[in-house]
């Protein structure tokens, strides 16, 4: 058979030919980049935004003149200084009091110099001003402050600090602070880690190394990769009738002797949300597992091991890395999720910290979520503080977890 | 062979079937396979040369459609047998892979872990070097027991495979191909351990390298596809190796040592 070539363009016809699939090559790869210059900006755009609203001036007035209490402009006054005028000025109630959440003399110089401002002086704060508006309406600002509020001080101010990062709920803007809802956070993060990685890693283990492939397997599968799916207020639903209604004696605590607490606790909520991850951290167990060649369990096997001594000395040791990945990478999704708290029953005003498994609790986005929705704008600004905490921890979180996949990734 | 004093029979199958469903793989075996000799199996890509020697140590086990009819037998016993459990068998006949398998372990710990979940109860430090020295590995390794198996080279990773497997102290070994992924050095230093190991072994080796076979074997099993079209593999021709490339009975066996084979 001779080869026949004169089926093929050549030529102009070639040239033509060429052009045309050049073009339209082009076309979709300037389609494509397009594509990613809209997810990056819409990213850039959401980290503008939330850096916009924490920082900023803000137009403030005092209640009481500092000069009642301090000769000295506030700014220079040592720790002592500040501890003597709490100490002259607040009632000797109030006093004891804080002294008994904390002793005075242990606490910072910045910490006091807010209780001297929260307590004594008291701020009332009159308008803040985005980033963006304070850069570059700077003088405008200026001269309306001076019009509107001709008493009051402006100042440019971070809304992200060490002390907003330390400090309990407040109902005033100025002095409220995340502590409690990032210990909630954390504890509740924890107890989720604590339900669901036994327990997503050995359905794991037993659906990858134990269950044979049958049409019930298939069907729990498909059943776990849905789960994954489902919306997160659904397992809020899910978490209210169990754990906070279903489980109240042990939830609540009074199975153990505690009385002064009801089923919405930090642990109902941690229970939920290790729910909520479940099917994720197993399905990404079993990647995790699968990615473990087999190989190795020939290997195991052929010197005699039983199937348990194959998956605890290999299987195991060899997907942990990934497991843990998995499950940390999940588990940052928790940390974001709203909905199930809000049914599970988060407080949202609360000032004590959590301390064991029962108490009362909230957390970073109910914290943002209620900030957000109060008038004033300076609520606003500390909530766009709070998403900036959150943020940091999401990613340190994912930090975490992409180094611990880095760091242990083995050859086989 | 009937006139020569009755060879010691290692492991022997009868009248072996192996099947993935509902497909026989392999279909009628009968083999006496003879103590402390090696026996190489050899056949074309696909004629179940891998399926027949797996069911030796019950590997076959791990593919869950698979099962066996006839019987394959250790000193009598049917290794298919109800009471007879799989994890013991492989204790006693152990396996050597295509690809180098170490564990990500450390060179001394790739020996020891067998033998620690088989419960041994020696000297440990003893039967590394042992296993070691019979895999021929050990002055190439002795410095280094620590370092992880990983770092050595593809024959060496074999050999210590062998020492893992020797040191659970097998009757038999099977290897399936040990030296395909191996250069030619590495595969002469394999072909040479097979001939110190059996004296104390008795060893099975499949094989798609007719030198090999020809070099390293005292007996050769000739595998081949059915006649009938069934895609089914069986063993064609099974005799000492000398026979089977000098002198063999089956025109497809004369045919495929030759280089004739299509
Ligand atoms: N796990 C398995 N499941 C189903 N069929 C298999 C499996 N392993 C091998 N086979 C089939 O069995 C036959 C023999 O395969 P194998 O024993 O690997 O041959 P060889 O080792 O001689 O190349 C082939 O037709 C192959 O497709
Ligand atoms: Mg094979």
């Amino acid at each position: 058979m001779n080869p026949k070539r004169d089926h093929y363009p050549e030529g102009e016809a070639l040239h033509y030919s060429l052009n045309r699939r050049y073009r339209r090559a082009s076309i979709w790869q300037t389609l494509f980049f397009s594509a990613l210059v809209i997810a990056i900006l819409s990213l850039a755009a959401l980290l503008y935004n939330v850096i916009d609203g924490a920082f900023g001036y803000v137009a403030f007035e005092y209640k009481n003149d500092p000069s009642e209490f301090s000769a000295k402009p506030l700014d220079d006054l040592s720790k002592q200084e500040l501890l003597d005028i709490l100490k002259a000025n607040l009632s000797s109630g109030a006093f004891t009091k804080l002294e008994n959440e904390k002793p005075m003399d242990t606490r910072s110089k910045s910490v006091l110099y807010t209780l001297l401002l929260e307590r004594l002086i008291q701020i009332d704060t009159k308008q803040t001003w985005s980033m963006t508006d304070s850069i570059f309406r700077s003088a405008k600002i200026k001269a309306e402050v001076a019009e509107k509020y001709p008493e009051a001080k402006l100042e440019f101010r971070s809304w992200l600090t060490p002390v907003f990062l330390t400090t309990p709920m407040s109902s005033k803007a100025e002095f409220a602070g995340v502590r409690t809802a990032i210990l909630g956070s954390l504890w509740m993060v924890g107890i989720a880690i604590l339900f669901a990685l036994p327990i997503g890693t050995g359905a794991a283990i037993y659906l990858q190394e134990y269950a044979s492939k049958n049409f019930l397997t298939r069907i729990i599968q498909t059943n776990i990769n849905n789960l994954a799916g489902v919306p997160s207020i659904v397992y809020g639903m899910l978490g209210l009738a169990i754990f906070v209604r279903a489980l109240e004696p042990f939830t609540s605590g009074s199975l153990f002797g505690v009385t002064d607490s009801n089923g919405r606790t930090i642990l109902s909520a941690g229970l939920t949300m290790g729910t909520l991850v479940l099917p994720l951290i197993i399905i990404n167990a079993q990647e995790a597992i699968k990615s473990v060649p087999d190989s190795l369990r020939q290997a195991a096997f052929g010197v005699g091991a039983t199937r348990w001594q194959t998956v605890w000395h290999h299987v195991l040791p060899n997907a942990l890395p990934g497991i843990l990945t998995g499950s940390i990478l999940a588990v940052s999704r928790a940390i974001g999720e709203t909905a199930p708290l809000i049914v599970v029953g988060a407080s949202t005003f609360i000032s004590i910290d959590p301390d064991g498994p029962f108490s009362k609790f909230t957390a970073l986005p109910i914290q943002i979520y209620q900030w957000t929705t109060r008038a004033q704008s300076e609520f606003h600004s500390i909530a766009a503080a709070a998403i900036i905490v959150l943020l940091i921890l999401l990613l340190t979180l994912n930090a975490t977890a992409i180094l611990l996949r880095n760091r242990v990734q083995r050859k086989y | 062979m009937e006139n020569i004093q009755t060879p010691e029979i290692a492991i022997e199958t009868k009248n072996l079937f192996i099947f993935y469903g509902s497909f026989a793989a392999v279909s009628e075996v009968n083999m006496k396979i003879e103590k402390q000799k090696v026996t190489a199996i050899i056949g074309p890509s696909g004629c179940g040369k891998s399926t027949l020697i797996r069911a030796f140590n019950r590997m076959n086990d791990f593919v869950p459609s698979s099962y066996v009819t006839g019987e394959i037998l250790l000193q009598g016993q049917n290794l298919y047998g109800r009471d007879i459990d799989p994890v013991e068998v492989r204790r006693k006949i152990g396996m050597v892979f295509q690809k180098p398998n170490p564990f990500p372990k450390s060179i001394y710990e790739n020996i020891a872990w067998g033998a620690n979940i088989n419960g041994f109860k020696g000297n440990m430090d003893e039967l590394v070097e042992q296993s070691l020295r019979g895999a021929a590995l050990w002055d190439e390794v002795k410095d280094k027991l620590k370092k992880s198996a990983y770092e050595l080279s593809g024959g060496q990773q074999q050999r210590l495979c062998i020492a893992r497997t020797i040191a659970i102290q097998p009757e038999i070994i099977l290897m399936d191909e040990p030296a395909s992924a191996l250069d030619p050095i590495s595969t002469l230093r394999i072909e040479e351990l097979m001939q110190e190991l059996k004296k104390n072994y008795t060893i099975i080796i499949v094989t798609h390298n007719m030198q090999q076979a020809a070099r390293v074997s005292d007996y050769t099993a000739m595998m081949m596809l059915e006649k009938d079209g069934s895609r089914s593999g069986t063993v064609i021709e099974f005799s000492e190796t000398k026979k089977i490339f000098t002198n063999p009975k089956d025109k497809r066996t004369e045919d495929y040592v030759t280089g004739r084979f299509g």
